[in-house]
């Protein structure tokens, strides 16, 4: 009996040498005309879930290093920065407070309205796409996009909004949410205000 | 003098480093600013302008643009409409 199952198993064996043969083969040709792997560039770097949020914590330092307190604070506890706007229609308004401002979120139009009446102005949508991005990957850090339209606003606010696309308010931004913003700034900076007074009392 | 680029999934990446005051360094830093820009970046230095005291950044088209004191040079990709 045993000697008539070796003999079965050596048959199945003989028979199935050939099919596991030419499987090897169709292998070994899809393999040859497969593009040859490319090495690993240093941005080139297998799937890793955490990366993310680890972009997103260095650029978060990286904003707060660029900014100044006020700033990161507003971006810290709202989530957007207020950028003042360079431009005056005339001469004695550029001593005083800025005739208009934007708000800078994440990946989100910026927005412009007018800081002593609220009014919103427009939307300006404009991206930062890093086309040399390796694995798809064009967006920055939510962070980095900040501190991009930060930078690009303040030190040339003209090139950096010819290069947004205009739309009026509404388009992505929902007017009352960035009406809300507006009161949540002012909140924030009432606050702020009665926090910086309290130790100056105190002296 | 460190040359700092924003990539997508990674944060700043460190691109260069050295003394501008050493010319094999300066070198470097001069090829590194030109193959940023040829690669389609902005370069930006974050500074405090001395009269308002307030932080801003200022846009570098060219490596001698980079105010002698900077510490850094912050390479970002072109705005684009959105």
């Amino acid at each position: 009996m045993l000697l008539a199952l070796l003999a079965l198993a050596l048959i199945a064996l003989v028979l199935a040498t050939p099919l596991a043969l030419r499987r090897v083969e169709q292998w070994r040709s899809a393999r040859a005309l497969r593009p040859p792997r490319r090495p690993a560039g240093p941005f080139d770097e297998l799937y890793d879930p955490g990366r993310e949020r680890r972009a997103e914590q260095r650029a978060r330092e990286l904003l707060r290093s660029c900014v100044n307190e006020e700033e990161w604070g507003m971006y810290r506890d709202l989530g957007f920065i207020r950028v003042a706007g360079r431009h005056a229609r005339r001469e004695v308004d550029r001593q005083a407070r800025a005739a208009y401002a934007y708000l800078v979120y994440p990946h989100k139009p910026i927005v412009a309205y007018v800081p002593q009446s609220g009014q919103l102005l427009s939307e300006y949508c404009v991206e930062f796409p890093d086309l040399t991005g390796s694995g798809g990957r064009h967006r920055l850090p939510a962070s980095d996009d900040v501190l991009a339209k930060w930078m690009a606003l303040t030190s040339d606010e003209d090139r950096v909004i010819r290069r947004a696309n205009m739309h009026l308010i509404g388009r992505q931004l929902d007017p009352a949410r960035v009406r809300r913003d507006l009161w949540r700034l002012a909140e924030w900076e009432r606050r702020r205000g009665d926090r910086q007074q309290v130790p100056q009392s105190q002296r | 003098m460190k040359f700092l680029r924003m990539k997508p999934g990674h944060g700043e990446v460190l691109l260069a480093e050295g003394d501008p005051s050493m010319q094999e360094d300066e070198e470097r830093l001069v090829e590194e600013f030109r193959r940023q820009l040829e690669e389609g970046m902005w370069a930006a230095v974050p500074v405090t302008n001395p009269g308002s005291g307030r932080r801003e950044a200022q846009m570098v088209k060219n490596y001698a643009d980079i105010p002698p004191e900077s510490e850094r040079v912050i390479f970002f990709p072109r705005a684009s409409g959105g």
